[in-house]
């Protein structure tokens, strides 16, 4: 390693540490100038208890500020309740006059973003610098000397990497045991029913037999996928930082509200707004794929589909996910991210997203027109022509992350029949899942039954975000990087992808050709397939390759030590050439030797 | 019926797939080397890191079962050809009714002074992989001696690991004897580019051990050089594993000779792969090949004839490929290093002399012969059949297209191929068919 790849390395850790350790500076006060709470009733009574448990002007740190303050709103909205039965003010119902929970939701970070002070408040630009800017220096340090090396196929160690080389199969049980749990926990403590939880419980339990008790199944076998033994500490480590970020971006931003002051001018500079959580994290999403782009341009430098394709998404995340919604927001627009569509982008048919649009002039009616066209029409054409890989790893932010992040981890997908088998379910019940809640929000938009089969539209709509949105495409899709590949998302989740697929795999002229007799299956296509398609399986049967999860990323024909594969698009048939026996060269009506 | 075949590789495995595609056979397939088949192919990206074991294997583990293919870990002692009876090492024998011989190959030891010393050793088989790995701690220096395609394997392995490596070559240029002159030297360059100590036109003397019996330096015969090394590394090529049936009635040559069905002199018993040696190869062909595609076909072959549909064992239309680090290879036809007269060539190279491309075609027929690839890929269906059905070379370049298999937005070089050709001959031939899949289905689909 030269000497400015490893300052490079340490800028970058200094980066992370700053970052991480941010969330504890500076403190927050409440007092009676910054209150923000306007509804009266909550307002006198949560000032009346604060000052009782002598919490008024008196600065303490934001984690224990966010506990105390949250007790204080309880014991406010119990005040109330009681109160309530004797002295309810005229006109006012019960549910407004006590502190229901999304109202709880709004007055922590209201006060937090009052009451703060502290160096970051102070300095935004240098803890700015001193995150994003020395990570991004650092990274770069470490990344760009790599364009002076000999180009080529460049995989060396990575399965001696404790980084990269994967997960003993005990830990990943455990990891996947902790993060049920801990959704389990978040849903009993701040979701209002229990129905939700007990059955997250029951699908968790299911899914964790599944994958790893069930070992009767003929197709088992667990080595295919994890190391041998449990070395990859960093691996871990890595994993366990990204659930955490989720985990606080999600479910608990008041946790994090340095890192969104650290942003906040960027944010106004952009749209004229505050900075939400969400700013903070399309900032990153976007700096994290640009310079892990970089990084998959030095390692793909002899390969010119990878280098045009890390491009695109490069652009499309910057441009479109990034810039685009944030000035749109600048010009009295809707927030609106053109290449984002529905079934991903799942709240597109929400009632407040439809009244948005329909609201905000002819550009919010292109807007609502530009999606359901390309969900209808634009889509299954362009993936028609050209395969799913369009959008997947061309266009989207999903992917675009999954290729640039996510780039080192993409051997780590399960590539055995077992592990097919269940995609198909799971992306496919995610699927239908998003249709049926989708037309069950029509439904009431336009007649305003708010709840079928005992169901409520709302609930619905908050566990579909919650699993799937948040936990599934957040939570898992990223966290699980070190432990189940960069595409675990996409692969077994993405409703898009799933719809994609099914027009790919039976109306496409996409498919991976194989040359002729020339594997020699090897694996290295098997095995850096990041959706976990057994490649060689095809490659060595002379077969084509039509798959509904194939994304086309190309990494499989790039690595291919014998120029087997080939991703192409053509009119010709299929049918035949994928045939299970395409390879047979003695056929046998004639026993003669074809090959 | 019960086939017991010797050998899981890919000649083993191959057979034993097709016995069951055909038939309702007891298989039994035996290898003392591994329980399951997996790439021999992809031993160096183990120690590479690019894979680890589990990825190599071609089926998952249920899949023998699920075929009813009982795989069998032990090593066969030796076989009693009149009572059809085969003897482990563990003592336990086994019946056959049908013997297929995939035993595969060993790496050649020619006699040098010191070859069995402690840290010499070829590279063949997940034994011998275990041996290098283990050397590898804290070695400061590997010697390489044979340059054949397991030889620029293995220093390519080695340079993984930041180990330096010096390479000793027979030949005045690197695989000369199979590749021509200009793709030898390039890959020679790309060597030395890479930072190995290629040796060319030299010859192992002795190999030096210490105390303990472990290798300590080797000798150069030609410049009496010592060169200090933990481990060298013997890849002078391989010849068939065939030590424990010399002195039985089986035939046995360099290799077991088999007829064109793949059927040894004794009734029941075949052999195919790396082992097997034919009695009348096909014109142009030697006797062994031992290449993962014959045994692919040879295995398939002699399924076939075990199943009673008699079939004779031909290779088609010879094609290889390899990698030598960061330069593929692939051929197709005909192609030598020393042609006659009427083999013409076409020879275009880039100028960063890492890709290159030759076509080689009769002047008299001008009927194409051969395609040799370096840094590009071609389709093998293309070149096959304008092989087969002597394709007029004009034909070849106009369509020149179709045979480009490199991944999109990769640049296309046909023109300047077309161009060589015009300037030869004196023609205007332009490019008809650019790369591109749909005008190959249509030419491929056409009956000839």
């Amino acid at each position: 390693m030269k000497i400015i790849q490893k300052i490079g390395l340490v800028l970058f850790c200094i980066a992370l540490l700053v970052f991480t350790a941010m969330l504890g500076l500076g403190t927050v006060e409440l007092n009676e100038s910054n209150f923000s709470v306007e509804d009266p009733y909550h307002r006198a009574e949560i000032l009346n208890v604060a000052k009782e448990e002598g919490f008024l002007n008196k600065p303490i740190s934001s984690i224990s500020f966010i506990s105390s303050y949250k007790n204080i709103i309880k014991k406010a909205s119990n005040n109330l309740a009681e109160k309530a039965k004797t002295s309810l003010p005229e006109g006012v119902q019960i549910w407004d006059y006590t502190i229901a929970d999304w109202r709880v939701k709004e007055y922590v970070p209201a006060a937090i973003k009052n009451g703060s002070a502290g160096p970051v408040k102070d300095n935004p630009f240098l803890f700015l610098f001193l995150t994003f800017g020395l990570a991004i220096i650092g990274g770069l340090m470490f990344i760009i000397p790599k364009f002076s090396e000999p180009e080529g196929i460049k995989n060396n160690g990575i399965y001696h990497n404790s980084l990269t080389r994967g997960i003993g199969f005990n830990t990943k049980l455990i990891y996947l045991l902790g993060t049920i749990i801990a959704v389990l926990i978040y849903g009993f403590f701040y979701m209002s029913d229990l129905f939700w939880p007990i059955a997250t419980l029951i699908l968790g339990l299911l899914i964790t037999y599944l994958v790893f008790y069930k070992q009767d199944s003929k197709d088992h076998n667990p080595q295919r996928t994890t190391a041998p033994i449990n070395t990859g500490m960093l691996g871990i480590i890595a994993g366990t930082y990204m659930l955490i970020f989720y985990v606080l971006l999600y479910w608990a931003p008041a946790y994090i509200h340095n890192w969104i002051t650290m942003v906040n001018p960027l944010s106004e500079f952009l749209s004229g707004g505050q900075a939400s959580q969400w700013f903070l994290y399309g900032l990153m999403y976007t700096c994290i794929v640009i310079v892990m782009g970089i990084r998959m341009m030095t390692k793909y430098q002899h390969n010119t589909y990878q280098k045009i394709r890390t491009a695109s998404v490069m652009f499309f995340q910057t441009a479109f996910a990034f810039l685009i919604p944030e000035i749109l927001v600048r010009l009295n627009q809707p927030w609106y991210d053109f290449k984002n569509f529905w079934p991903l982008d799942y709240d597109f048919f929400y009632a407040y997203n439809i009244d948005q649009l329909t609201s905000s002039g002819s550009l919010g009616l292109f807007m609502l027109i530009w999606g359901i066209i390309a969900i209808i029409i634009g889509i299954p054409l362009m993936t028609y022509f050209m395969g799913k890989r369009w959008y997947c790893s061309w266009v989207c932010g999903c992917g675009g992350l999954a290729e640039t992040l996510g780039d080192p981890w993409r051997q780590l997908s399960d590539k055995s029949m077992r592990a097919w088998k269940y995609e198909r379910y799971i992306i496919h019940g995610v699927l239908v899942f998003a249709i049926l809640m989708t037309l069950f929000v029509l439904y009431h938009y336009f007649t305003g039954t708010s709840s079928i089969l005992g169901l409520n539209v709302e609930s619905v709509k908050k566990w579909y975000g919650f699993f799937i949105g948040a936990g599934f495409s957040g939570v898992v899709g990223t966290g699980f990087y070190p432990l189940m590949g960069n595409r675990v998302w996409c692969r077994f989740g993405c409703p898009l992808a799933a719809y994609l697929g099914l027009v790919q795999r039976f109306k496409s002229r996409f498919r991976i050709t194989t040359n002729g007799g020339q594997c020699i299956s090897c694996g290295n296509c098997s095995t850096y397939c990041e959706m976990g398609i057994d490649v060689r399986s095809y490659a060595q049967k002379g077969q084509d390759i039509v798959r509904s999860s194939c994304v086309g990323c190309g990494v499989c024909s790039a690595v291919c030590p014998r120029g087997v594969l080939r991703l192409e698009n053509g009119s010709g048939d299929i049918t035949e050439r994928t045939d299970q026996l395409r390879t047979i060269h003695i056929t046998e009506d004639q026993v003669k030797i074809l090959n | 019926m019960h086939v017991v075949i010797i050998g899981n590789g890919i000649s083993g495995s191959s057979a034993a797939r097709w016995l069951r595609k055909l038939g309702d056979a007891k298989i039994t397939m035996i290898s003392s080397e591994s329980e399951h088949f997996y790439s021999r192919t992809a031993l160096m990206y183990i120690y590479m890191g690019h894979m680890r074991y589990e990825d190599t294997k071609p089926y998952e583990n249920w899949f023998w079962d699920k075929n009813r293919i009982n795989i069998l870990k032990a090593q066969v002692d030796s076989v009693d050809f009149k009572s059809k009876k085969l003897a482990l090492s563990s003592g336990k024998s086994i019946n056959y009714d049908v013997l297929i011989f995939a035993l595969g190959s060993k790496w050649n030891k020619f006699g040098w002074p010191g070859q069995d010393l402690k840290g010499v050793g070829g590279m063949y088989s997940l034994q011998d992989l275990e041996k290098i790995e283990n050397y590898s701690k804290n070695l400061k220096k590997a010697v390489i001696v044979g340059g054949g395609l397991i030889g620029i394997e293995l220093a390519e392995m080695f340079h993984s690991r930041h180990i330096p490596v010096t390479f000793l070559v027979r030949e005045s240029s690197f695989w000369n004897l199979v590749l021509p002159k200009e793709e030898s030297e390039m890959i020679s360059k790309h060597i030395l580019d890479n930072g190995i100590d290629l040796k060319l036109d030299v010859n192992l003397e002795q190999i030096i051990g210490d105390d303990t019996g472990t290798v300590k330096e080797v000798i150069v015969k030609e410049t009496q050089e010592k060169i200090p090394c933990g481990f060298v590394g013997l890849t002078a090529g391989v010849s068939p594993n065939v030590a424990f049936l010399k002195d039985t009635d089986l035939h046995v040559e360099r290799g077991i000779v088999v007829n064109e069905f793949l059927e040894t002199n004794i009734k029941d018993v075949y052999a195919i792969g790396d082992c097997a040696q034919q009695k009348n190869p096909s014109p142009g062909r030697r006797p062994i090949e031992a290449i993962w595609y014959t045994g692919r076909m040879m295995g398939e072959t002699a399924a076939y004839n075990i199943m009673d549909k008699k079939v004779a064992y031909d290779p088609g239309i010879w094609f290889n490929s390899a990698k030598f680090f960061d330069i593929e290879y692939q051929v197709y036809g005909t192609v030598l290093t020393n042609p006659p007269e009427n083999h013409e060539q076409l020879f275009w190279v880039n100028k960063h002399n890492n890709k290159s491309i030759r076509i080689i075609y009769d002047n008299l027929t001008n009927e194409v012969i051969g395609f040799n690839l370096m840094g590009i890929r071609y389709r093998h269906e293309v070149c096959e059949k304008w092989l087969k059905e002597k394709t007029h070379i004009e034909t070849v370049l106009r369509n020149l297209g179709m045979a480009n298999f490199d991944p999109e937005f990769y640049k296309e070089y046909e023109q300047e191929i077309i161009n060589i050709y015009n300037h030869k001959s004196g023609k205007t031939i332009t490019l008809k068919t650019k790369r591109g899949l749909s005008k190959v289905l249509a030419f491929l689909s056409k009956k000839s």
